[in-house]
């Protein structure tokens, strides 16, 4: 959908490549040497554990903050670079910030008088489906209504990829849905691609076709989510030594009790053992494994930094 | 963006425009009345010969409002404060930022357009203000004849201030990031610069002039310069010297404000204290504070005189003239005006590059 030839140069079908990225606060870094790419045309779902540097990650994506190292590009260019740019892709901040003095209305006009892009008519049908009364200031809306509301503003500026800073992390679980569902109608109606990050796994199958598991910087897992729940299963089946498992199958978390062991493993290919018992994984299994990968591969680091 | 810009600085803006209307009101339902007294009484109260109750009686008219014109030194600081400070500060703060920089807005234009509504802004309330007060106060100005006297609150400086707190207070928020620290911040950066200015700056704007002659007693003290025109120098510095060329004064003869200390010498005459004795008898009381209430009797001050010039007492005074008036009124406001771009280009600097 995205991938837009360029005369004599190669498609750009990424929306956003990250190489070496890394953004440093003080002598702390919030993200380092990340390197990833996400697909145009899939609704992507960017989950880790707090810390892992999602939100640094699209604040960067966006122009927000500006890299320490390594470089980023979206949409084939610098993020904020100018206004084209900037109205290229639409944001939505954590815990959704509004101008609490500004009624409804207001917001709409700030969209309209700051956006050439400005896709009136979604704007005012979209707030009249909330039930938002275009009068109410900012400041007096519920959390839901508020993040309705950024929504709002970050699709109606028709942008060509929206991207999602926890945006649902504060909401209760009806508006969460809420929110969710009009996230999913959008993406339908106009053919965005879409970043969103959450610790929550729910809110990912939801409405996430890609998934991009981050654990300290690192991608850990990427991929369909369809495919990547396809590829990877649950065996349970007498003790065993993991390194006996064929060429193509790999294990990514293992335990083992006197008699049974229990593998999580990816395989390429279908598992013909009749050894094991093969269970498929939910999401929620698939993203905790790689996640628990994650932190060990961190603690080996820990422990050569010790040295 | 104007338009945001505008609709977020409409509730501050319609404050000033309300205080404004106020003070507008208030001088114009006096000031014509002033005026008025001013032509009846004070320009003949010469020809009938009663200056003294009828400059007494002028002076006692508006006390009010003229005790709250000099407020108007307050106005800079307040718009720095409540202007300047929260400009950026209050994005930061509210995460709103987040929203007004991911529109297809630069952040550059973004900083541009908000300092540039709010600046012109603060620049004409201070104007305007200082006009206002400016012709209201002219029948007391024209009295007084001393203008460096309330140098700050009038003229066009107010507008160099205005600009420069604000551009000030944007720079503490743009810092600090929190609306109320750079709230404070702006207030006391503001107020030492200020200060300093006034006390280090000011006098060596242009170089300043020297009187020196004779040491006496006129009317309005000893820190004047005789013989000028019509309106009061600022005199800077004042030294009195003895007949040999030293400086007297800081061991007690002579206080800083000119108070003179004579006392009655141990074998008859009069002692000034550091210096030497006359044989004149001064009546009491002896020490004669030049700026105390009521001049001494005519008698005491004839004697204090003759008693000063048997010391052949010298005095050497730094001054800028009254003529330097307007000239030290553009020089301030051009230097002020200048920190403000100053600021207001670090500030643009600071938001496009290094916030957030």
């Amino acid at each position: 959908m995205l991938s837009v030839d360029l005369p004599g140069g190669p498609s750009v079908t990424a929306v956003l490549e990250a190489e070496g990225l890394g953004k440093r606060y003080g002598r702390r870094w919030a993200l380092s040497e990340c390197t990833l790419s996400i697909p145009a045309g899939h609704v992507v779902g960017l989950v880790g554990p707090n810390g892992a540097g999602k939100s640094t990650l699209l604040n960067l994506a966006v122009g927000l903050l500006a890299p320490t190292g390594g470089s980023i590009s979206v949409l084939g260019s610098l993020p904020a670079a100018d206004a084209a740019q900037l109205g290229r892709v639409g944001f939505v901040a954590q815990d959704p910030p509004t101008y609490s003095g500004l009624s409804v209305a207001d917001h709409l006009k700030l969209g309209a008088r700051t956006n050439p892009t400005w896709d009136n008519e979604l704007a005012t049908s979209r707030v009249r489906r909330l039930g938002l009364d275009p009068s109410q200031k900012a400041g007096k809306l519920s959390g839901g209504q508020r993040a309705q509301l950024a929504l709002t503003l970050a699709i109606a500026k028709r942008p060509e990829f929206l991207v999602l800073d926890e945006p649902v992390a504060s909401l209760d679980p009806l508006a969460r849905r809420e929110f969710l569902q009009i996230l999913m109608e959008t993406v339908a109606e106009h053919q965005v691609s879409v970043v969103l990050s959450s610790h929550l796994v729910a809110d990912i199958e939801r409405v996430c076709d890609y998934l991009i598991v981050l654990v300290s910087s690192r991608v850990q897992l990427t991929g369909e989510i369809e495919d990547l729940l396809s590829t990877h299963h649950r065996l349970i089946g007498p003790r065993c030594d993991p390194s006996s498992l064929p060429e193509n199958q790999h294990v990514i978390e293992e335990s083992h009790s006197e008699r049974q062991s229990t593998l999580l493993v990816r395989s390429d290919g279908p598992i013909m053992d009749p050894a094991w018992t093969i269970e498929s994984l939910s999401l929620e299994d698939l993203v905790l494994a790689y996640m628990g990968q994650g932190r060990s591969i961190d603690a080996t680091l820990w422990s050569k930094d010790d040295e | 963006m104007i338009w945001l810009a505008w609709r977020q600085f409409r509730t501050q803006a319609s404050v000033a425009g309300g205080v404004l209307i106020a003070v507008a009101i208030t001088f114009l339902l006096t000031g014509p009345h002033l005026a008025h007294a001013y032509d009846t009484t004070v320009l003949t109260c010469k020809v009938h010969g009663d200056c003294a109750p009828v400059l007494a009686n002028f002076f006692a008219r508006d006390r009010l409002i003229r005790d709250l014109s000099r407020a108007a030194i307050l106005v800079p600081a307040l718009l720095g404060v409540f202007w300047g400070a929260p400009l950026v500060a209050r994005e930061m703060e509210n995460g709103t930022f987040r929203m007004a920089w991911t529109q297809s807005v630069t952040r550059s234009r973004w900083i541009v357009i908000k300092l540039g509504v709010v600046a012109a802004a603060s620049v004409a309330v201070a104007g305007l203000f200082s006009l206002m007060v400016t012709w209201w106060s002219s029948p007391f100005d024209t009295i007084t004849k001393d203008p460096f006297g309330t140098f700050d609150l009038r003229g066009i400086v107010p507008i160099g201030y205005a600009a420069f707190a604000f551009a000030l207070g944007v720079t503490m928020g743009v810092l600090i990031r929190r609306t109320i620290p750079a709230m404070a911040a702006t207030l006391v950066a503001f107020t030492a610069v200020r200060v300093a200015f006034t006390e280090w700056v000011r006098p060596r704007l242009l170089s300043p002039l020297h009187y020196s002659g004779a040491f006496t007693l006129n009317q309005n003290g000893p820190n004047e310069v005789p013989g000028k025109g019509q309106a009061r120098d600022w005199v800077v510095s004042s030294l009195i010297l003895n007949k040999r060329g030293v400086v007297i004064g800081s061991n007690g003869g002579i206080g800083p404000n000119g108070e003179i200390n004579l006392q009655p010498g141990a074998h008859g005459g009069t002692t000034l204290v550091g210096v030497g004795t006359c044989p004149e008898t001064i009546p009491p009381p002896t020490s004669t504070g030049v700026h105390s209430s009521g001049p001494a009797p005519l008698n005491v001050q004839r004697a204090v005189q003759k008693c000063l010039n048997s010391f052949h007492l010298k005095e050497v005074l730094t001054y800028q003239p009254a003529s330097r008036y307007w000239t030290l009124q553009w020089y301030e406001m051009a230097i002020f005006l200048v920190l403000a771009v100053a600021l207001a280009g670090f500030s643009w600097y600071w938001v496009r590059r290094r916030l957030a």
